[in-house]
């Protein structure tokens, strides 16, 4: 059924994030002339996300600072925002779009960035007031508002916005028990020397973590007072903290015939299998060539500038193909970890440096070749590490884990 | 407030205030300069807020640490003046600062 198009722009481009906003900039780099809006969820202009669980939680630095770009440059490149507003529909064949606030705008292009919501519990409780995601600003100013009556908390999730949170609070001088149903946190990311080392760090800093952990349901009357596992025990929490994952938010893509599952299928042009549309950042679906060619959604900032530049070419004609090096950071007390390439499908690892130290390298090889560095306070192994990772080197193991030879000193095997 | 000299990929040069407190990065950044990326939002993470330094000023900026020198030999365009940008603190001891953003690479 037609409907009637209320406005309609160029390209439009659906998710306000990182790979929206990077979208737009990189059109407008590319000389796209055509009128652009971006459509977000949420009341503000784009925002970085990365420092939600690290300085804007810590209070180190305000939320103007993390805005990607001020509104002044949005107006001078003549970006439109339609914010606040939810895509709930797409008709492909029109080229139209559906709002939850009942207009319908039309497109020549449309670019589908709309990241993921936080992966809810399902357990009892779940709903209860002092239960909270970390994806928004809202998210954590809900946190925030809360921190000083807060003592204890129940960090659900040993991945990494779990344990930046955790590291955050008990800065903060909270009790937090940290939940993991693994038998090792970063199960899901790394090889389990960086998980030790990293369970080791938290629990130096008081930070109780708990493997193999099944959360039964949270309790409380109107607001959280604790968290119960599937043993009985239960855990007093006046805050709960939910890092689960992600979903990626496609629904409306895929209800319009989009090919995809866990996320939207795109092609190395970050095309859907829909005419002019494009999809890009953590709901994308694509070929990594750094995974084995596998498809795969990566959740990260490069991921999302890199694809949304990408998409940027395909519209304006100048052609590119999605390949570049994954890579990725998490800050944790004063730890500053590095990743480059992607460990997924690893059948080897070599220990770089000794982790007592608190500066070494995980490095992970796949059938003899590098693949993928976690890097813990050695820049200088993530910097030269990436040409390794982009070559598919094959290094004697036996080298690699010499800590005192520089990476780009290494001999290749023929 | 001191001002900002930016020297951008093409060598248009454009003057502009900045805030005291804030890093040279987040000047460029605000002010409309579309070219540096600064991806990692200023947290020494990553090498995409790269300028060039004026030699008259190079001087002036505080020492280089041993992670933002690790991460500006990823760069190819490094050379003596380079610095990123996240890590240089804005203030009047640097009113006229003059930088060029680095090529992209």
């Amino acid at each position: 059924m037609a409907q009637e198009i209320d406005r309609r722009f160029d390209a439009v481009i659906v998710g306000a994030g990182q790979a929206g906003a990077a979208c737009a900039i990189a059109l407008r780099q590319n000389g796209f002339a055509g009128s652009l809006l971006l459509i977000g969820d949420e009341p503000e202009l784009p925002y970085e996300r990365p420092p939600l669980s690290k300085e804007y939680l810590a209070g180190d630095k305000s939320f103007d600072r993390l805005l990607i770009r001020p509104e002044a440059f949005w107006a001078e490149r003549e970006v439109d925002f339609l914010l606040g507003t939810r895509v709930i529909a797409v008709d492909a064949s029109a080229h139209s779009v559906n709002t939850d606030g009942g207009a319908t705008i039309g497109y020549g292009q449309l670019v589908w960035a709309t990241g993921g919501a936080p992966r809810k519990l399902i357990c009892d409780g779940h709903h209860l007031s002092g239960v909270h995601g970390v994806r928004s600003r809202a998210d954590v100013d809900r946190m925030i508002e809360e921190l000083s009556d807060t003592e204890r908390v129940v960090v659900i999730g040993g991945g990494y916005i779990g344990l930046e949170a955790a590291a955050v609070l008990s800065k903060l001088g909270k009790q937090i028990v940290l939940l993991e149903a693994a038998d090792r946190v970063l199960s899901r990311v790394a090889g389990e020397e960086l998980s030790r080392f990293f369970e080791g760090e938290h629990r130096a800093h008081g930070v109780n973590i708990r493997l193999n952990a099944v959360v039964s349901c949270i309790e409380g009357e109107d607001r959280v007072s604790g968290v119960r596992l599937a043993d009985g025990e239960v855990l007093p929490a006046d805050m709960v903290i939910v890092g689960i994952g992600i979903l990626p938010a496609v629904e409306p893509l895929l209800a319009a015939g989009a090919q995809g599952g866990n996320g939207v299928a795109v092609d190395a042009q970050c095309s859907t299998s829909l005419p002019d549309i494009y999809a890009i950042g953590d709901c994308a679906l694509h070929a990594n060539a750094f995974a084995d060619g596998q498809m795969i959604r990566l959740e990260s900032v490069q991921n999302a500038n890199d694809q949304a530049g990408v998409a940027a070419k395909a519209i304006t004609g100048s052609g590119d193909e999605y390949a570049a090096v994954p890579w990725f950071w998490s800050n944790q007390y004063d730890l500053k970890l590095q990743t480059v390439g992607l460990s997924t499908g690893y059948d080897a690892t070599v220990l770089r440096g000794d982790p007592a130290t608190r500066s070494f390298s995980v490095i992970y090889l796949r059938e003899g070749r590098v693949i993928a560095l976690d890097c813990v306070n050695r820049i200088k192994d993530y910097v030269q590490g990436r040409k390794l990772v982009v070559e598919g080197a094959r290094i004697d193991p036996a080298l690699l884990a010499d800590a005192d030879t520089p990476l780009k000193e290494l001999p290749l095997l023929g | 407030m001191p001002r900002l000299n930016v020297v951008t990929r093409e060598g248009a040069e454009t003057q502009v205030e900045g805030t005291t407190g804030h890093s040279v990065m987040e000047i460029i950044r605000d002010n409309g300069f579309d070219e540096l990326l600064a991806l990692c939002g200023g947290c020494c993470s990553c090498a995409t807020c790269h300028v060039h330094v004026d030699p008259d000023y190079i001087g002036k900026l505080p020492k280089m640490s041993a992670d933002e020198d690790d991460l500006l030999d990823s760069s190819e365009h490094r050379s003596e003046y380079s610095r990123l940008s996240c890590q240089i603190p804005f203030g009047p001891e640097l009113d006229g600062l003059r930088v060029r953003i680095a090529p992209e690479d």
